[in-house]
C-alpha cells in the first residue's frame, strides 16, 4: 500500500470517530436511521472523500450489488453486481470499485470494462473482517457515478485460517481455469445479446497477511493476486485491481460478448511478482471450459 | 457451596454469546440471553478466589457402555460455540492402560472425561488418541498432559493445529493462552498398532474427508469402528475437506466387516455400515446438486440458497451448516474436469 493511500485511510478513520460524536443526536430522531447513519460512518466520515472528493454519487439502480444479510463464512462471501444497462460504444460501465467500508483496508478492488464487455456483472468471492457495507461504485464512460449498498453481517473473514485441504492447494498453486457459458438468445441476437459468461479461475491461498501460524506465532506474510487482465483478441474486456479482501482461490465472473472465433487470454501477477497465464479459443455461441496443466 | 464455578460458567456462556452474536456462522443465540452486558463483563473482570483450586475439577462425565472395556461419553447436538459436550468421546480399557479416542470441547470437559475414566478402572491413561482438529474433539486434551499419555495424530495434524489452532481457541472463549493447544507427540500415516495390554487398537490415517487429516481407530478385540467425523448422524455432516474423498473413504469403510461403530456425532454407538448410508446419502446428494448447478453457469450465491438437502428430517443444524458445505462443495467441485 503506498504510503498516500494509507495517509487516506488513516484521515477517514479519524474523521470517522469525530463524525460519531457529531452523529448524536440522529440517534435520538429515528432509530432506523441512525442505524444507517452508523452503518455508514466510515464511509460518510472519510472514505467517500478519500477516494471520490466532491463528485455527485447518485444511488439509483444503474447496479445493484448483492449479497447476503448474514455470510455463511467470512472468508467466502459471494457478492454479485448486475448492471442496469448493457455494455455500448455510447454508454458504458467503465469502472466499478467495491468496497468494505470495515474491513483493514476497504477497497477490495478496481475492476474495468469495456463495450466488448457485453454487460458489466461481476461476481466474486471476498472477505468481511467485520459487520460493515459492501458497496460497489460504477462510473460511467460519462463520468456519472452510482452507487449500491448492502450491509454484511460476517466477521474474522481476514483472519480466518484457509480453507479445506492444504496439500491440494499447494500441488495446484497457479492453476487458472475458464468456464464459459454462452448465454446468446434468438438467432439474429445482436451482439450484445450473443454474450458469454465467463468464470476465471485461480488456484492460489490470497492469504491476507493477517492470518497466523501458531508454531511460529507469526503472521503467514501476505500473498494475493493484485492485478488480472483478460483480453480476446488482444483487446481488453476485464481488468482488475485486487486486495487481500478476495478470497483464497480468486474466482471471477464477468460477460464477454464475443462476435468472432478467438483467443480469451488471461494474465495475473501475484504481489510476489508471479505470473500466470491462460488461453483459450473461444467460438461465439458455444460453452466451453478449459483449464492450465 | 461457593458459587466461583457457577459464576465462571456463567461468565464463559457470557463470552459465548457475546462472540457467537458477532459470528457470521452462528444462526441465533442458544441459552441464556445476558441483558445487561456491562454488568456481566465487570463482574466477569472480577478474579475468581481459589475456587479453580481444588474444586475446580468437574464432576466425573457419564459413560455409556457400549461393548467389553469399550465406553463412550455421548455428545449432544449443538453448535460448536454454544453447547458444551458437542462431539462424542470414546475409552478403551486394556489390561495394562487405557486409551482416549478425543477428549471433549474444553478444559472442563476434558477434566470431566478423566474423572469418569477414573472411577471406571485404576489403569493409568496411556494414549489420547485425536481424530481430527475441530474444537468440540479436541480442546479437553490440556486435562491429559501428564507423564506417562502419548498424543497420537494424524501426520497432517500439527499442520492444521498451527494454521487454526489459535482462531479455535479464540471463538470458543476457552482460552487466549496458546500452550492450551496440545499437539501430538506420535503422527501417523498409513496405519498403526497401540497396545494397550492384551488389547490392540489401529488408528488409520485417511486421505482428505471430512477434514485433511481425519484418524479412525478401531478395537480389534471388540470391532468397535470410532469413525470420528467420517460418520455423522442427527448432526448435520460438515464439509472442511474434500467431498469426493470423503465419498471415496467411506465407499472403502463401508466394505468392512465391523460390529459397531462410534459416530463422531449421534447416538453412542450404531450398526455398521447402515449407520454410514446418512451420511453418504447426504454427501452424494449435495455432489449431485453443485456439479448440475455449476454446469448451468450458477454462482455459488445462488446456490447456497437453491440447493437443499433432499431429507432434510435426517438432520438437526440444517440452517446452520448446510449453505457452508454447499459452499465448500462448490470450491471444490468447480475445479473438476
Amino acid at each position: 500500500m503506498s504510503t498516500r493511500t494509507a495517509r487516506a485511510i488513516e484521515r477517514a478513520v479519524r474523521v470517522a470517530s469525530l463524525s460519531l460524536m457529531l452523529m448524536v443526536p440522529v440517534f435520538i430522531t429515528g432509530v432506523a436511521q441512525a442505524t444507517t447513519a452508523e452503518e455508514d460512518m466510515v464511509w460518510t466520515g472519510g472514505l467517500r472523500n478519500a477516494y471520490f472528493e466532491d463528485r455527485k454519487i447518485l444511488a439509483d439502480d444503474l447496479i445493484t450489488l448483492e449479497a447476503p444479510q448474514r455470510a455463511e463464512n467470512a472468508a467466502i462471501v459471494p457478492i454479485s453486481i448486475k448492471a442496469g444497462i448493457p455494455q455500448t460504444e455510447q454508454r458504458y460501465i467503465r469502472t466499478i470499485w467495491l468496497f468494505v467500508d470495515k474491513n483493514p483496508g476497504p477497497l477490495v478492488g478496481t475492476f474495468r470494462f469495456t463495450p466488448e464487455s457485453g454487460r458489466a456483472d461481476l461476481g466474486l468471492r471476498l472477505r468481511v473482517d467485520a459487520y460493515s457495507p459492501v458497496r460497489a461504485i460504477a462510473e460511467t464512460n460519462d463520468g456519472e457515478l452510482h452507487m449500491s449498498r448492502q450491509f454484511v453481517k460476517a466477521s474474522g473473514g481476514c483472519s480466518a485460517p484457509p480453507s479445506s485441504d492444504a496439500d491440494a492447494a499447494r500441488k495446484n498453486f497457479g492453476k487458472m481455469k475458464f468456464l464459459l457459458r454462452n448465454e446468446g438468445g434468438a438467432e439474429n441476437a445482436t451482439a450484445v445479446e450473443q454474450r458469454t459468461l465467463a468464470q476465471l479461475m485461480i488456484r492460489h491461498p490470497n492469504r491476507s497477511g493477517l492470518q497466523m501460524d501458531q508454531v511460529t506465532h507469526l503472521y503467514a506474510p501476505p500473498d494475493f493476486v493484485e492485478q488480472v487482465k483478460v483480453r480476446f483478441e488482444g483487446k481488453e474486456i476485464f481488468s482488475a485491481e485486487t486486495s487481500f479482501a478476495i478470497s483464497e482461490n480468486p474466482s471471477f465472473r464477468f460477460y464477454f460478448a464475443p462476435q468472432y472465433e478467438g483467443e480469451l487470454t488471461a494474465e495475473v501477477t501475484d504481489t510476489e511478482g508471479r505470473h500466470f497465464s491462460e488461453t483459450y479459443r473461444v467460438r461465439p455461441g458455444t460453452d466451453g471450459a478449459a483449464a492450465s496443466d | 457451596m461457593y458459587p466461583g464455578p457457577l459464576a465462571a460458567g456463567f461468565c464463559r456462556r457470557y463470552y459465548r454469546a457475546k462472540m457467537s452474536r458477532e459470528d457470521a456462522g452462528a444462526g441465533k443465540i442458544a441459552g441464556a440471553r445476558f441483558r445487561a452486558p456491562l454488568l456481566w463483563l465487570l463482574l466477569c473482570s472480577l478474579p475468581l478466589p481459589a475456587s479453580t483450586g481444588t474444586g475446580g475439577k468437574s464432576a466425573p462425565a457419564s459413560l455409556r457402555q457400549v461393548a467389553d472395556g469399550v465406553y463412550v461419553r455421548p455428545g449432544q447436538t449443538g453448535l460448536l460455540f454454544e453447547a458444551d459436550n458437542v462431539a462424542n468421546t470414546g475409552v478403551v480399557i486394556g489390561s495394562r492402560c487405557v486409551a482416549l479416542i478425543d477428549t471433549g470441547g474444553s478444559l472442563a470437559e476434558g477434566e470431566a472425561l478423566d474423572a469418569a475414566v477414573r472411577r471406571l478402572s485404576d489403569l493409568p491413561v496411556c494414549f489420547v488418541i485425536n481424530t481430527h482438529v475441530h474444537p468440540d474433539h479436541i480442546l479437553g486434551n490440556k486435562a491429559f498432559r501428564r507423564d506417562g499419555v502419548r498424543f497420537i495424530g494424524h501426520e497432517k495434524l500439527p499442520r492444521a493445529l498451527a494454521v487454526s489452532g489459535d482462531t479455535w481457541l479464540r471463538r470458543t472463549g476457552e482460552s487466549t493462552d496458546p500452550s492450551h493447544i496440545v499437539f501430538p507427540e506420535q503422527t501417523v500415516s498409513g496405519q498403526v498398532e497401540l497396545d494397550l495390554g492384551n488389547r490392540i487398537l489401529l488408528a488409520r490415517a485417511h486421505s482428505s474427508a471430512h477434514t485433511d487429516h481425519d484418524l479412525s481407530v478401531l478395537d480389534l478385540q471388540t470391532g468397535t469402528l470410532f469413525a470420528g467425523d467420517l460418520v455423522f448422524l442427527e448432526h448435520l455432516p460438515v464439509l472442511a475437506g474434500s467431498i469426493n474423498g470423503w465419498l471415496d473413504e467411506l465407499d472403502q469403510l463401508t466394505s468392512k466387516r465391523l460390529e459397531r461403530v462410534v459416530p463422531g456425532h449421534g447416538p453412542a454407538a450404531a450398526e455398521w455400515p447402515a449407520a454410514a448410508e446418512p451420511t453418504v446419502d447426504y454427501l452424494r446428494d449435495l455432489r449431485e446438486k453443485a456439479r448440475t448447478w455449476i454446469a448451468a453457469g450458477g454462482d455459488l450465491g445462488a446456490a447456497q440458497g437453491g440447493i437443499r438437502p433432499s431429507r432434510p428430517k435426517r438432520w438437526q443444524l440444517i440452517e446452520q451448516y448446510h449453505k457452508r458445505n454447499v459452499a465448500a462443495a462448490f470450491a471444490e467441485l468447480e475445479w473438476e474436469e
